[in-house]
């Protein structure tokens, strides 16, 4: 029936979920969408509000491009992707207005921005359109999570930093003098940037711990 | 007129394929969108009334209760969904009195323009608050426009009279070094945010030179109007 080639379909494990958060990291490791991850991770309600928003479309075109991968043609396969990521990010730019204005502003054009999130146009392609409905749902689970989670990371740390709150709650006393630059564009870099060295000095130290334990 | 190749018409039925499919995700698309717009859209209007209360009852603080009104060539008119011009708010306080005007101002900050909602008492002839809108000023320098105490206190009590022809303001508004503000028209800017309280009292200024002298006359309208309603 279909031309591509089946791949034989392996079952749903815990890995399937679990590889978006730590593994294939989509902002860690594979330092994709970088654009939302450096722009609104200046508060941590922010990175929360877009890590959850890039996870509903993630998980909602996941679905419905695993949903039709048999009848969409190669030609037009990422027209038909860009549609559907489209109208799932308009979805949840209506959702956002109808849950709080104030939000919606702080998080500006960057709503709408997830359309061109390569990662959700990445997994798409070369995870949703080749696996079935329950699997791609699975996968979207974790990469959206582990995004969120990415988020957080730096939208927690560039807050407590550069304006010395926790979610708005201050966490010191008023003579405490935050580093404004953390909450300016520079500060994302900063951070991405120190997150960036711990994952590597982790991964590298595991490496060696593996060598050892071979060579012993 | 010639015959058929099997090629050719593989490809008619596959472009026939992807247009059908193409068709069919649009419509699915469109669907989805059309069902959340309608879903929300009560919802988003709520907010957004929410939000244009909250501002109004900020800038006019004695007001309970409110009515939004239209300006466009000097009359005034009962805001509908139809109706153009400038957007007027009426505040009314407890004895259903007008306690003030509130109206939007935008000039250009230090980074985009900053939109902010401002109050006026006719009573007192001075503005009694803003609301910042809209701005992307610079955290932490530009921002304090709306964090920074000392610079909200400016606007409690901000003179904005008319002078004797009621063509323009006497003493144009205006932002003064930080320190140095000695009458009760003048603001005293942010150190630090010198541009930013430039903006803000430019935008002040340039939105009273022009609808005050315009909605002097027009101030009996609305308490008429706000009677009217009362017998109803």
């Amino acid at each position: 029936m279909s031309s591509r080639p089946r791949i034989k379909e392996t079952p749903v494990t815990m890995d399937t979920f679990l590889k978006g958060i730590w593994e294939e990291n989509p902002v860690f490791v594979m330092l994709l969408g970088m654009c939302p991850v450096l722009a609104v991770t200046n508060s941590t309600i922010n990175a929360l509000a877009m890590g959850i928003a890039t996870t509903f479309v993630l998980l909602g075109s996941s679905a419905l491009v695993s949903l039709l991968r048999r009848g969409i043609p190669k030609q037009v396969r990422i027209a038909t992707y860009i549609i559907i990521i489209a109208t799932f990010v308009t979805i949840v730019d209506y959702l956002i207005q109808a849950i709080s204005l104030e939000l919606y502003n702080a998080l500006g054009a960057f709503i709408q921005l997830i359309v061109v999130n390569c990662m959700i146009l990445g997994r798409a392609e070369s995870y949703a359109s080749r696996n079935n409905v329950t699997k791609s749902v699975v996968s979207a689970l974790g990469m959206g999570a582990g995004f969120t989670i990415a988020l957080l990371c730096l939208g927690t740390v560039r807050e407590i930093l550069g304006a010395g709150t926790l979610l708005g709650f201050p966490l010191f006393g008023a003579d405490f003098e935050p580093w404004v630059v953390m909450i300016l564009p520079p500060g994302g870099f900063f951070v991405l940037g120190s997150w960036l060295l711990i994952f590597a000095l982790l991964k590298q130290r595991k490496t060696k711990m593996e060598e050892l334990t071979r060579a012993h | 007129m010639s015959t058929v190749t099997p090629a050719q018409n593989s490809n008619t039925q596959n472009s026939a394929k992807m247009i059908k499919t193409l068709t069919l995700i649009a419509m699915i698309s469109g669907l989805l969108v059309v069902l959340t717009f309608e879903l929300t859209r009560p919802l988003i209007a709520e907010n957004q009334r929410i939000a244009v209360e909250q501002a109004i009852y900020q800038v006019i603080p004695e007001a309970v209760d409110w009515q939004e009104y239209r300006l466009s060539d000097g009359k005034l008119l009962v805001a509908s969904e139809t109706t153009e011009g400038i957007s007027i708010y009426a505040g009314f306080n407890q004895a259903g009195a007008l306690a003030g005007i509130a109206s939007e101002a935008v000039a250009q900050g230090y980074a985009d323009s900053i939109r902010l909602l401002y109050g006026y008492n006719p009573a007192c002839e001075c503005i009694t608050g803003i609301k910042i809108l809209k701005s992307a000023e610079t955290p932490g320098l530009g921002d304090k426009i709306f964090k920074d105490l000392d610079f909200i206190a400016n606007f409690k009590a901000l003179e904005a009279k008319l002078n004797g022809e009621q063509s323009a303001l006497e003493n144009a508004i205006i932002t003064v070094k930080h320190g140095e503000k000695t009458q009760p028209w003048q603001i005293d800017a942010i150190s630090g945010a010198t541009v930013s309280s430039r903006a803000v009292g430019k935008a002040l200024n340039d939105s009273a030179q022009y609808l005050l002298p315009r909605m002097v006359n027009q101030l009996t309208t609305i308490k008429q109007m706000s009677m009217e309603d009362e017998t109803k």
